[in-house]
């Protein structure tokens, strides 16, 4: 279960993200990367794949998960699980959609991973 | 009291009269003679026998264990040389014998044309194992076959004659190949696939002698040619043999007349088979000869039923030529055509339609479809419904087209799935519920498949969708997870369905998954925009990030930028301008690539719009060095400086550079240039090279020096640099319009064919055609995606900067 926050954080439109793509927040901890999917869902998680530290948000998006540009593993956007066959798990953070804005759960600029 | 039963003829009609009354019990006492020295077997494979893939024993359909097993008094090598119909008797050399009821299944005799030499040895026919035999024998010394007679037979015989080793040559009479079953196109494709395997094909050849002393020699054509033969072969066609029945006084017309329920004009005397004739028809095939097989133990038994000849189907059982024909196919007034083509594949279709009716259908190369089609022609189906995507055969029909397996598991019980032995779906499913959970079983149950064999593979389908999880069937390799259909099948949809965005082909083709994966999203995007050059938009999200970048990503998540060197030229401006570049950016690594250009490796994504923007502003462009599209066009110095140059390569590879930068390809593409056959460049490795010679320019393709290592094969030869600049913006354009994603050149031209290639290229108005249409999508895609993407700078940025946000 994801903590729960009432301090989210407007971060940007939601349309400077295309469909099927993602951009990265910089962070104190290092990148998340922002996915919107094709149905206008949105996720951040961790921008480094659990299997050799992959650029994920350089992926390619598809229903809800990643493929990394390294090595192609799949990435669960929901999770952050590895799919398939592959083990690993990249941190998630709460994100979510406010009348066209995206917004991050604020918890990200002090913990690492929540979900 | 048992009657007595005696049969003329041990052939396939027969066999499977004997079969029918055994099961019924039925109280006869029955007495076989056969001119053969043998018993029942398969006829038709008697080719499979022919070519080396099954023996004599394989093909066996009744042997000397039945025969006692059904109490068979069998008289093999045996002829029967008269009929006494008052004494109700028959005589062969070894006697007189009574009979009861009497069959007459004698079959046909081949028909030998009346030249001078056909009786002289090594002229063979084909109809038995004795033939079959000699044939096998003659090819164990090799050389020359003549096979007279390109229909069905003949093209089987030479087939297998080819495969044992003979150097074959075709003569046939008409226009083309098969002309009874088969159009004119895809007489063609069956003639260039006989062509491939080493066969030689001549039509409107017509034989006038056979030549030789004591054996074959030559044969005679009536244009004078004369064509060397250790072998000649006549499969020109087949007479009922009625000269018993002719005889014996029976009514004969071309074959001995029978009423429907097989009896001939004397009701005692029932005949049945390729002797026959039955309302002015005769029969070729086994398929009706199985339905006369039914009727005439029904007669004997005195069970009343009917014959009606239904319509046939013809397949050609050569391994590799699929054709399939069915009903009538001729032209006529009031008939329309709907025609599918795709010369890559081979693939013809035709179907003929009247009053919205199939009445006919020619398929070559892809028949999978065949039965479907054959059951709209048997049935009278009006197609109205269904015309647009009818050609496209069932997974098209009805909304979203599903796996293959659907299709058949959407077929009625009633269709027919083996057509030689006319077993119906119903009957495999039953006999699947019955216990037959593999094909042997269902064969040996059904008789399906048993015959000619060419409905295994829907036989198998039927038995996966009845096994459902128990059943593994080897399914063709679909894109990925998200479709069952092939790269080929969704390449077609969208060009004949028009499908012009990425959402069409998943809704039109049934994507599985709501919007594709990494594996199909990038070939998807590729065709469309092949295809679609004005109409589809191009979709980052669908490439892969080198391509949604433009720049090559690196293990540590950096990039790597190459900037074009046309034609592997440069100016001490442009190294300037890099070494700049590179200190501004604090490059760590500035390497020569093996494409003659400089790699800048080590950039910041963010940085990456910034360091193009130099690089524009230097009079440079994208290097596409990460592209599915023109990498570089290899040059070497040739006239400018080299002693032994004979054309400008540096010029022309420049040429080439600057007309094909930008071009989206399957595969990556690679050119190279060379100034004179001692090819510097390395032209005869890449995608397409040119080498120079003193004439012209030598075009060759197919070349690869990646994980295979292939030379390059020759497309042509031209004369000027225009030309050169022609054929390869038809070649590349051939190659994009058809070429399966991610297969480079050499894999394409493996499947397709050099020789497609060339006559593609060849013919001028086909160059021009593809020429045109290459320069028509270069105006979209000519230009420098660097260029683009620094006006798009902001997207290279992170979208918020929090790490000077106070953290809690
Ligand atoms: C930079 C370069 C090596 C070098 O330092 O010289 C290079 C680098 C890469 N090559 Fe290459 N290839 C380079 C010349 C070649 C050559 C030689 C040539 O072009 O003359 C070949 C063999 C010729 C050929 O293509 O047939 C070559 C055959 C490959 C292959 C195998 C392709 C194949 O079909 O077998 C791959 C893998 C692929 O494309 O799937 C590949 C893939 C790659 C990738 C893109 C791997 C990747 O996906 O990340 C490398 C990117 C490195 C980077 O970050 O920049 N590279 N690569 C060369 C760039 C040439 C240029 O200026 O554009
Ligand atoms: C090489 C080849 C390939 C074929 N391929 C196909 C195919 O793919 N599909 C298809 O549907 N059909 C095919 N056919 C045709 C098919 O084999 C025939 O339609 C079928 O065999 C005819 O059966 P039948 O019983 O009428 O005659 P046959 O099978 O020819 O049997 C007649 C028998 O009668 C015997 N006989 C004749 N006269 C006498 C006599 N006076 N006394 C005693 N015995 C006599 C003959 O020796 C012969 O054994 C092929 C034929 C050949 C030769
Ligand atoms: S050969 Fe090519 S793909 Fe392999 S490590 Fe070198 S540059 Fe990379
Ligand atoms: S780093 Fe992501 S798959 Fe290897």
């Amino acid at each position: 279960m994801s903590a729960q926050s009432d301090n989210w954080i407007d971060i940007a439109a939601l349309d400077a993200v295309p469909q099927r793509g993602a951009r990265l927040i910089k962070t104190a901890h290092g990148c998340v990367a922002v996915f919107r999917t094709g149905i206008d869902e949105v996720y951040a998680l961790d921008n480094a794949c659990p299997h050799k530290n992959g650029p994920l948000a350089d992926g390619i998006v598809h229903g809800k998960a990643v493929t990394c540009p390294l090595h192609n593993w799949v990435i669960s956007l929901e999770t952050g699980a590895a799919q398939g066959a592959d083990t690993g798990q990249v941190a998630t953070y709460p994100a979510k959609v406010v009348d066209g804005r995206i917004q991050i759960d604020a918890s990200l600029l002090t913990h690492r991973g929540v979900a | 009291m048992t009657q007595k039963l005696v049969v003329i003829g041990a052939g396939m009609a027969s066999g499977r009269v004997l079969e029918h009354l055994f099961e019924a019990n039925a109280d006869y006492y029955v007495t076989l003679f056969n001119a053969e020295a043998r018993g029942n077997y398969n006829r038709i494979m008697l080719s499979p026998v022919l070519s080396g893939e099954k023996t004599y024993d394989d093909i066996v359909t009744h042997n000397a264990e039945w025969y006692t097993t059904q109490g068979v008094t069998c008289h093999f090598g045996t002829p029967i040389t008269s009929i006494d119909r008052a004494a109700k008797t028959v005589t062969s050399t070894e006697g007189t014998v009574p009979y009861d009821k009497l069959l007459i299944a004698t079959g046909s005799a081949p028909f030998i044309i009346p030249v001078p030499g056909k009786d002289l040895d090594g002229v063979v026919t084909y109809r038995d194992l004795d033939d079959t035999n000699a044939m096998i024998d003659a090819a164990k010394s090799g050389g020359k076959a003549v096979v007279i007679g390109g229909g069905l037979l003949g093209l089987e015989a030479a087939a297998g004659l080819a495969e044992r080793g003979m150097d074959v040559t075709v003569l046939h009479l008409m226009g083309h190949l098969m002309e009874r079953q088969l159009d004119e196109a895809a007489g063609f494709l069956l003639r260039r696939d006989l062509e491939k395997r080493g066969i030689t094909v001549k039509c409107q050849a017509s034989t006038t002698a056979i030549l030789g002393t004591t054996r074959v020699e030559a044969v005679l054509l009536d244009d004078g040619e004369t064509l060397d033969a250790d072998l000649v072969v006549m499969a020109v066609g087949i007479r009922p043999e009625t000269r018993l029945a002719t005889d014996a006084g029976l009514s004969v017309a071309r074959g001995v007349e029978v009423n429907a329920q097989m009896e001939t004009s004397d009701p005692d005397i029932i005949a049945i088979g390729e002797c026959v004739e039955f309302d002015g028809q005769l029969f070729g095939l086994v398929a009706p000869l199985y339905d006369q097989a039914k009727v005439v133990a029904k007669t004997l038994m005195g069970v009343p039923d009917v014959f009606t000849p239904k319509e046939l189907s013809t397949k050609l059982k050569v391994t590799g030529c699929d054709l399939f024909s069915a009903g009538d196919f001729a032209e006529a007034e009031g008939r329309e055509d709907i025609v599918f083509r795709d010369p890559a594949r081979g693939v013809y279709r035709r179907l003929v339609l009247e009053d919205n009716i199939v009445v006919g259908a020619v398929m070559y190369g892809d028949t999978a479809d065949s039965n479907w089609f054959f059951g709209l022609i048997r049935d009278k189906t009006d197609i109205s419904d269904m015309r647009e995507t009818l050609i496209y055969g069932p997974a098209f029909q009805g909304g979203a087209p599903s796996d293959p397996l659907s299709a058949v598991a959407a077929l009625p019980r009633d269709v027919e799935i083996c057509g030689c032995n006319g077993i119906c779906k119903g009957q495999i499913e039953d006999a699947v519920h019955a216990g037959a959970t593999d094909l042997g079983a269902v064969r040996a149950v059904t008789k399906a498949s048993g015959s000619c064999g060419t409905c295994t593979g829907l036989v198998e389908q039927v038995l996966a969708v009845t096994l459902g999880d128990e059943f593994i069937a080897p399914a063709a390799a679909s894109i990925c997870g998200c479709t069952d259909m092939t790269h080929e099948d969704v390449r077609r949809m969208i060009k004949s369905r028009e499908l012009k965005s990425m959402p069409a082909v998943w809704q039109e083709c049934g994507w599985k998954t709501s919007c594709g994966c990494h594996i199909c999203r990038p070939a998807l995007n590729f065709y469309l925009l092949a295809d679609w050059p004005m109409e589809y938009t191009d979709d980052p999200q669908s490439r892969f990030i080198n391509e949604r970048k433009h720049a090559n990503i690196q293990k540590d998540g950096t990039f790597s930028v190459v900037p074009r060197m046309w034609g592997g030229i440069t100016t001490p401006d442009e190294l300037r301008a890099i070494a700049d570049a590179a200190d501004k950016f604090a490059v760590p690594t500035v390497k020569v690539t093996g494409g003659q250009r400089i790699d800048l490796l080590g950039v910041k994504g963010e940085d990456l719009p910034a360091i193009w923007e130099d690089l524009n502003n230097a009079g440079m462009v994208s290097g596409h060095a990460y592209s599915k599209g023109l990498r570089t066009v290899k040059t070497c110095v040739g006239t400018d400086h080299c002693r032994f140059g004979t054309q400008d390569s540096t010029g022309l590879g420049i040429k080439l550079e600057k007309t094909l930068w930008g071009s989206w390809t399957p595969h990556k593409l690679k050119l190279g240039v060379s100034g004179c056959p001692r090819n510097c460049a390395e032209a005869t490795c890449k995608d397409i090279g040119i080498v120079c010679v003193d004439s012209g320019y030598q075009i060759s393709i197919g070349g690869a020096a990646g994980m295979d290592v292939r030379e390059t094969e020759p497309l042509c030869q031209v004369k000027t640099e225009a030309e050169v600049i022609d054929v390869v913006k038809a070649v590349t354009q051939l190659y994009r319009e058809n070429a399966k994603y991610l297969d480079r050149i050499y894999k394409w031209v493996a499947k397709v064919g050099l020789d497609w290639v060339k006559e593609s290229v060849a013919d001028l108005d086909k160059r021009t055609a593809l020429k045109a249409r290459f320069e028509h999508s270069q105006t979209v895609y000519r230009k420098d995606p660097w260029a683009q993407h620094v006006a798009k700078s902001e997207t290279y940025r992170p979208l918020a900067d929090l790490t000077l946000e106070a953290a809690e």
